[in-house]
């Protein structure tokens, strides 16, 4: 036998072990036993496979990585499909590998939605459905600190009417590193980024006596808020207008300001004192406040109330990659309509999530998709999808029916009854799902009473 | 800001865009049995689109993020 092996080309030092270890009915036997007898892995995988046999635990890291990798699942399912067969693998051959695979891909066949299926109305019964549940716990308000972000049903309202501006527009605004890991810097920013008005820093009074305007800044928030006397006194003399100066000791903080008006008129007195009241000293338009806090991942970062994203994320040490508002319009303006469609199913899957509401993603997605189909973001409602569908019955049936139908009829528009509203309305089969296949029978010869 | 004005393109938000040859559009209309206008629409004005300059008639294929599938490739036709 020994003589046999080295004619295959097996080394006779080897064919020898082999000889004398096995008989040739042992061989179709166990790549184990080869290895237990002393002989090399390489001899052995040889040997293997000159006896035709499959060698045991073939599945490599790579194979599953491939075989996974060219089947038409989605990604996500790929990855887990992936894990938990590495998990696994040194019980794997090839075939149950194979046979893994086409099984998910049999299973993630079935669970896809059919054709015809109506996803929409699904949607709206999964997201109606937890939305009851939320109307008795409407006007709460939760917030970071002391910022409010509306909540609950009324944030949902909004977003799917597209509002121009929330009704409490904030911005979640992240760091750079180095402002990330430092609370002063961080505190510095958010001073930078507050809208500080004269109002805020200094008594503003009017004096009829002499008809003029007199502007005390307070040294106190002066030095809490990081302004100069010099930046004050700027921001006055930029409004064109007649300005007195008076320090109590040059290089303090202390001193106050007189304006004189143009002409002598009280009404003039009145609209002069408002305006540089409502002078912006500091910070950016729009928001309102700004308050460092630790983010949930340990950094710190700056909520805001108030939203400017596009003014916020030029200033230094603000990532702005990562810095988001609630103001969906805003969203669509700067970064564009894709963004705004993630932020729209961010906002609701976060609001619903708050209320502790389970919704699938993939109801939440479709709205998101509905809005967003045209390019603009469009309200779900009168003005925006539902006030588009083609079909007369099914606006009227919506909102102002008078009106619509008015509409309808100068114009001479027919309804093709396709959509649901339609043909419940006029009572007719649905063209959805079964319903929306129509069955042609050529005349068989239908045999009834057999039973196959 | 310090380093220059940072791309709008590199915004969490904001999924990868690419406008596509017109093989590829082919490829695409042919594989759903639609014409272009049947695609979802992005406007010629919408940020992305000025700055990958894109054109009016183009097709962007854009590669969402997505909470149920990972990946998950979507199409616009670029409209005044």
């Amino acid at each position: 036998m020994a003589a046999e092996l080295v004619k295959i080309g097996i080394e006779p030092e080897v064919a020898e072990t082999i000889a004398e270890t096995f008989t040739v009915s042992d061989l179709t036997v166990d790549r184990e036993e080869l290895l237990a007898a002393g002989i090399e892995e390489y001899y052995a995988d040889d040997i293997m496979n000159m006896l035709g046999i499959e060698v045991v635990g073939e599945v490599k890291p790579g194979d599953i990585e491939s075989k996974v990798d060219s089947s038409p699942l989605p990604e996500k399912i790929k990855d887990e499909l992936k894990s938990k067969l590495r998990a696994v693998r040194k019980k794997l051959t090839r075939e149950k590998l194979e046979s893994i695979i086409e099984r998910v891909e049999r299973e993630y066949e079935n669970a896809r939605v059919e054709p015809r299926e109506a996803v929409g109305i699904v949607a709206a019964q999964s997201i109606g459905e937890p939305g009851t549940q939320m109307t008795l716990r409407t006007f709460h308000y939760a917030g970071v600190g002391a910022i409010y972000i509306t909540v609950g049903l009324p944030r949902i309202i909004e977003i799917v009417d597209a509002r121009k501006k929330p009704s409490t527009p904030a911005m979640k605004v992240r760091l750079t590193e180095e402002y990330a890991s430092d609370r002063h810097k961080a505190g510095k920013l958010a001073m930078e980024i507050e809208e500080t008005h004269i109002r805020d820093i200094a008594r503003v009074e009017s004096s009829t006596e002499d008809m003029c305007i007199w502007v005390c800044p307070d040294e106190r928030e002066l030095i809490k808020r990081g302004i100069e006397w010099r930046e004050v006194e700027e921001k006055l003399r930029s409004l064109d207008m007649p300005v007195e100066v008076y320090r109590s000791e040059s290089g303090s903080l202390g001193g106050k300001f007189k304006i004189y008006t143009r002409d002598n008129s009280y009404h003039e007195l009145l609209r002069l004192e408002e305006r540089v009241s409502n002078m912006l000293v500091k910070g950016i338009e729009g928001i309102k406040r700004a308050i460092v806090r630790k983010s949930p991942d340990g950094e710190y970062m700056i909520y805001t109330e108030g939203s400017a994203l596009k003014k916020v994320s030029r200033l230094e040490g603000v990532d702005f990659t990562r810095t988001t508002t609630n103001n969906i319009t805003e969203i669509a303006e700067v970064l564009g309509i894709e963004a705004a469609r993630n932020m729209i199913i961010d906002e609701m899957m976060s609001t619903l999530d708050e209320q502790g509401l389970d919704v699938d993603a993939r109801h939440v997605t479709l709205i998101a998709d509905a809005m967003t189909m045209d390019g603009e973001v469009k309200q779900i409602g009168r003005h925006g999808l539902a006030g588009e569908k083609s079909s007369v019955l099914s606006r009227a049936a919506f909102e102002v029916t008078v009106d619509n139908l008015l509409e309808a009829a100068i114009h001479g528009e027919i309804d093709e009854l396709k959509g649901v509203t339609e043909n419940v309305i006029v009572g007719q089969p649905i063209k959805l799902g079964t319903g929306a296949v129509k069955l042609v029978a050529r005349n068989f010869n239908f045999n009834y009473g057999e039973s196959r | 800001m310090k380093k220059g004005k940072v791309s709008i393109l590199a915004h969490e938000l904001v999924p990868p865009h690419e406008v596509m040859t017109e093989g590829e559009v082919e490829e695409l209309l042919n594989r759903y049995r639609i014409k272009k206008e049947q695609l979802p629409k992005i406007k010629t004005t919408d940020p992305v689109i000025k700055e990958i300059k894109a054109k009016e008639g183009d097709v962007v294929r854009i590669t969402r993020k997505s909470r149920t599938a990972g990946k998950f490739l979507s199409y616009r036709l670029v409209t005044k």
